[in-house]
C-alpha cells in the first residue's frame, strides 16, 4: 500500500506551489487544498470559472471484443445506455453483497473500446478487482498514469475553455452534449486532449484527460483565458452541494447504492446479470435497512463526519458534513434507518453537537445547481 | 506568514495574550493557528460577565474544515467580546492579531502571564512542528 511511503505528486505539484497552494495529503497524494481562500474559490466557480488538477484520478483503458459484455457484468448501471460513441455513464461497480467498491464514470469510445475514471484513493483494490474479473472476457485492462486531468468547472468556464483549443475544434466542442466526451488539440502545439463535459461541482464545464508532458502548458494556458485554480477544499463543498456522494464517507462495501441516495445509478435491466443484482433485487423488494438524507441547520455550527442524528426511526450519522459558502449554512448528508422522514422541520432530526441536540430540515437534494439555491433549502 | 508582534504571550495551544494599558489581557489565536483552521465561518463567544479559569475553553472557533476550542491563559472576567466576529469571522484570517480579537480578560491573578511563551519561543515551536 501507499500509505507509508511519501504522498505521491501529480506533474502539476510545482505549479501549485509557485501559486502560494497550501498542499494536503489525499489519500495518498500531495493535493492543492487551498490557494488561499477555499470560499473565495467556491464562489468562483459558482459565479465565474474555476479549475482543479485531477490528475490523482485513476483512468483505466479497456480493450477487447467482449467489452460491452464485461462492462455489462461489472458496473450497476447499464453500458447499453451508450450507444454514440463518446457518451457517458455514471455508475457503481458492486461486490457480490452489493457493497459499493467504487463510483466511476464510463466512456465509450468504440465496440471494443471503452474508459473508466475511477478515484485515487481506491486505486489498487479497483484494479485488482476489475483484473480478475476481465479474465474471462479476455479484456485488456490497461491503467493510464501518464495522463494528466484538470476540469475546469463553472459558468463561464467552457467559454474560457474553448480558447485554448486549436481553432478547427472549438466549434464542435462548443456543442459538445453533456456527459459526452470528444478528441481535441490543443492551439499551441496540439497537446491530444480528450475532453469531456462532465465535472463534480454541479456547475457546467469539462474535464480534460491530457498527456502528462503537456498539463503544465495548458494549465497555464486555462490560467491565462481567466481560469481561476481552485483546491479540494472547495471541490469538496461544490460537490456537497450539487448533491454529489463521495466514495469513502458516502459509501463503501458496507452499503449498497440503494443506501446512499444512489437508486437513479441502478439497473435492473431484463435479463442483465451484473455482479450484486441479485442483494439489489432483495432490497428493491424488501426495502434497504437505511437511507441516505439531505439535511440543513438553519442554527450556527457545521455539520461533521461523524456526529450523531437523532430521528423518530432511530440514530444515524452524519455522512459528508461541511459549511455551504452558497447558502451560508451548514449541510450534510446522513444515513439513518429506513422510514419515512416528513421534509423540513416536520422532520423532527437532531444533531448532536458536541452534547447539544441540534434541530436540522431534511431536504431533497442537491442543495445547489446552477448557481442557485434549489427550492426548499 | 506575517511577524509575530513582539508584545504577545503565546499559549503552545495557539491563542495570543496582550496585556493593554489598563491592565486587561485580550485575547486571540495565532495567525499561524487561523492558518491551520483555513476560511472562518462561526465563533463562538462567551459572555460579558463570565468568570474563566487559566486553561477553560470559553470560545470556538469554526471553519469550513474543523472546530477548535480557544483557551484562556489567564483566570478572571470577561469583560468584552469582539461581537463584529458574529458577522464577519473572516477577520480573524484577515488580521489574526489585530481586528480578529476575540475576548477581553480582567486578569485575577496577572502572574499566570509569566508561564506563557515568548514571541520568540512561539516561533520556534512553530519550527519544531514544521519538522
Amino acid at each position: 500500500m501507499t500509505q507509508t511511503n511519501a504522498p505521491q505528486k501529480t506533474v502539476l505539484n510545482e505549479t501549485h506551489r509557485a501559486l502560494g497552494a497550501k498542499m494536503v495529503d489525499f489519500g495518498g497524494w500531495d493535493m492543492p487544498l487551498n490557494y488561499g481562500s477555499q470560499i473565495e474559490e467556491h464562489h468562483q466557480v459558482r459565479r465565474d470559472a474555476g479549475m482543479f488538477d485531477v490528475s490523482h484520478m485513476t483512468v483505466v483503458d479497456l480493450h477487447g471484443e467482449r467489452v460491452r459484455p464485461f462492462l455489462r457484468y461489472l458496473l450497476a448501471n447499464s453500458v447499453d445506455k451508450l450507444v454514440k460513441p463518446g457518451k457517458a455513464l455514471y455508475t457503481c461497480m458492486l461486490d457480490p453483497q452489493g457493497g459499493v467498491i467504487d463510483d466511476l464514470i464510463v466512456y465509450y469510445l468504440g465496440e471494443t473500446f471503452f474508459r473508466l475514471v475511477v478515484n485515487a484513493a481506491t486505486r489498487d483494490k479497483d484494479l485488482a478487482w476489475i483484473t480478475q474479473q476481465a479474465a474471462s472476457f479476455a479484456v485488456e485492462v490497461k491503467e493510464r498514469p501518464e495522463l494528466a486531468m484538470i476540469a475546469v468547472q463553472g459558468p463561464q468556464a467552457r467559454e474560457k475553455a474553448l480558447g485554448v483549443l486549436a481553432e478547427v475544434d472549438r466549434a464542435r466542442i462548443a456543442k459538445l452534449g453533456k456527459f459526452s466526451a470528444a478528441a481535441a488539440q490543443t492551439a499551441d502545439g496540439g497537446a491530444a486532449l480528450f475532453v469531456a463535459r462532465t465535472g463534480y461541482t454541479g456547475e457546467d464545464g469539462f474535464e480534460i484527460i491530457v498527456p502528462e508532458d503537456k498539463a503544465v502548458a495548458l494549465w497555464n494556458a486555462l490560467l491565462a483565458a481567466g481560469i481561476r485554480p481552485a483546491g479540494l477544499g472547495a471541490r469538496d463543498t461544490l460537490r456537497l452541494e450539487a448533491g454529489m456522494n463521495l466514495y469513502g464517507q458516502d459509501m463503501d462495501e458496507t452499503v449498497s447504492p440503494y443506501e446512499a441516495a444512489l437508486a437513479w445509478t441502478v439497473a435492473l435491466d431484463e435479463g442483465r446479470d451484473f455482479i450484486g443484482r441479485g442483494v439489489l433485487e432483495a432490497q428493491k423488494t424488501a426495502g434497504a435497512p437505511r437511507r441516505m438524507i439531505g439535511l440543513v441547520m438553519d442554527e450556527k455550527g457545521v455539520l461533521r463526519h461523524g456526529q450523531v442524528v437523532l430521528t423518530a426511526n432511530g440514530e444515524g450519522e452524519i455522512l459528508s458534513g461541511t459549511f455551504s459558502p452558497t447558502l451560508g449554512k451548514s449541510i450534510a448528508f446522513a444515513r439513518v434507518p429506513a422510514g419515512e422522514l416528513p421534509l423540513g422541520s416536520a422532520g423532527n432530526v437532531r444533531v448532536d453537537i458536541r452534547g447539544k441536540h441540534v434541530p436540522v430540515r431534511v431536504v431533497a437534494f442537491p442543495f445547489v445547481r446552477d448557481g442557485r439555491p434549489q427550492e426548499g433549502i | 506568514m506575517s511577524e509575530i508582534p513582539g508584545d504577545l504571550k503565546f499559549l503552545k495551544s495557539h491563542e495570543w495574550a496582550r496585556v493593554e494599558g489598563d491592565g486587561k489581557i485580550t485575547i486571540g489565536i495565532s495567525d499561524h493557528a487561523q492558518g491551520l483552521l483555513g476560511d472562518l465561518v462561526y465563533v463562538d463567544l462567551p459572555a460579558v460577565g463570565d468568570r474563566v479559569e487559566a486553561g477553560n475553553a470559553c470560545a470556538v472557533v469554526e471553519s469550513v474544515k474543523a472546530a477548535s476550542d480557544v483557551y484562556t491563559p489567564i483566570t478572571g472576567t470577561i469583560t468584552a467580546v469582539n461581537s463584529a466576529l458574529a458577522d464577519k469571522p473572516e477577520t480573524i484570517n484577515e488580521d489574526a492579531y489585530g481586528e480578529g480579537w476575540i475576548f477581553v480578560v480582567e486578569a485575577e491573578e496577572p502572574d499566570q502571564l509569566n508561564d506563557l511563551l515568548s514571541p520568540d519561543d512561539y516561533a520556534e515551536l512553530l519550527e519544531d512542528e514544521d519538522h
